[in-house]
């Protein structure tokens, strides 16, 4: 019997290709990509035949979730000092440069004013947890949501104002949240959705 | 891992210098590229959300006149109620006939008892209006702009169609969206968000009850 010879092969393979793709692929995702941002709760927002986008700076935007907690983002840090000053001056609150700064690094707006000179000297990860408890208080008695937007309006009076609700709010949330706009004389703002197929 | 290999084999010739075959394998570099682009997919949205904008009209500047301007038989009263439920009447409510509200859908078009149905049969000159504008936009006949000057006038003629929102507290923020779609679908230009009066209440419950409060009331 002669022995059948199977002939050598490389295993190596020429990655250069599948390297030029990735690359590219990195690439693409690199530039397209706008993070997502941590939200204290999950919103799910509605779908709509709306094409217009979200303008991309100068927004604040205000979260109402399914229990009609609500929280408030704003996206310049310099108007986000200042509006927490002249929340500070309401309370009569002074708040410390690491507080200041903490409040700038939280990208959520979320505890009453009563604990939040506590809630900002946690570190970053405590906060996040402590943010799931507690909401900005909205009642008639204790409007601090109305106290928030009137100061970051008349600090900045361009800014857009987006609403981003969760698709199974009750109305009465949202309206709610309107109400206080209208009160503070704001009608025009963007309702947040994304696109339906 | 990057080889490099003399190629050709063999003895080779003094003085001949050797060919260099150079050989660099990629595949760390492939795994921590893929690493990278399965991070970037996580954590990235691509899409960015939509907006849909909307103008509350001014309250304390609402004159009368202003308030009248649309006439009756132009409105639609919708009414938005829990479980996915609405209602619309024409006009002004009529409190004895309890027909006169009728129980509609947030369906699509091939549903005769949708919303979109009732508006695009009521609005249908206006559509056909902009639909006629739009192929000329398309056939780049008119400008852009020109386009949307028109549109919204179209949109906001004075006789146009005229719809009043009237969310009740069942109703959820998906509806409120919904029949905001409407508006853009069907091209209304003229809307407005409004609470539901005990009036708009009390037709509903009607409807329901078929008749019976209204028959009720008259005893």
């Amino acid at each position: 019997m002669s022995k059948v010879k199977t002939k050598k092969h490389s295993t190596f393979i020429d990655m250069t290709a599948m390297s030029d793709v990735t690359v590219l692929l990195l690439t693409f995702f690199m530039l397209t990509a706008n993070f997502i941002k941590k939200e204290p709760t999950q919103i799910v927002t509605p779908g709509s035949v709306s094409e217009q986008k979200i303008p991309d700076s100068n927004i604040m935007t205000l979260l109402i979730d399914k229990t009609g907690r609500v929280y408030m983002t704003l996206d310049r840090r310099d108007n986000k000092l200042a509006v927490l000053e002249e929340i500070g001056k309401d309370y009569n609150i002074t708040f410390t440069p690491e507080q200041k700064k903490s409040f700038l690094d939280q990208p959520t707006i979320g505890v009453p004013v009563s604990i939040l000179p506590k809630f900002l000297d946690m570190r970053l990860e405590q906060q996040d947890e402590v943010l799931r408890e507690y909401s900005i208080p909205t009642d008639s008695t204790n409007n601090q949501l109305r106290q928030w937007i009137q100061h970051t309006i008349a600090i900045n009076s361009d800014i857009n104002i987006g609403i981003k609700a969760d698709e199974t709010t009750p109305y009465p949330f949202v309206k709610n949240v309107l109400d206080i706009l209208m009160d503070l004389k704001q009608y025009r703002y963007h309702l947040i959705t994304t696109l339906e197929a | 891992m990057a080889e490099v290999n003399t190629g050709g084999g063999g003895e080779q010739k003094k003085g001949k210098p050797k060919k260099m075959t150079l050989r660099v394998d990629f595949t760390p570099m492939v795994d921590m590229n893929m690493l990278l682009i399965t991070f970037f997919m996580f954590c990235t949205s691509l899409a960015k959300p939509q907006a849909m904008e909307i103008g509350m009209p001014v309250k304390d500047d609402l004159k009368a006149e202003e308030k009248s301007k649309v006439k009756d038989d132009k409105a639609i009263t919708i009414i938005l109620d829990g479980e996915n439920k609405v209602y619309y009447y024409l006009g002004m409510p009529n409190y004895t006939d309890y027909t006169s509200l009728k129980e509609s859908s947030y369906g699509g078009i091939d549903d005769p008892k949708s919303l979109r149905t009732m508006l695009t049969n009521r609005n249908r000159i206006a559509i056909q209006k902009i639909n006629r504008l739009r192929d000329m936009k398309n056939r780049k006949e008119i400008k852009d702009d020109y386009y949307k000057e028109e549109v919204s006038k179209i949109k906001n003629a004075k006789d146009g169609q005229a719809v009043i929102i009237k969310p009740t507290d069942k109703s959820s923020y998906q509806n409120l969206v919904d029949v905001l779609d409407e508006m853009a679908i069907c091209q209304i230009g003229i809307y407005a968000i409004d609470d539901p009066k005990e009036g708009d209440l009390w037709l509903v419950k009607n409807l329901e009850s078929g008749g019976e409060l209204a028959a009720k009331s008259e005893l």
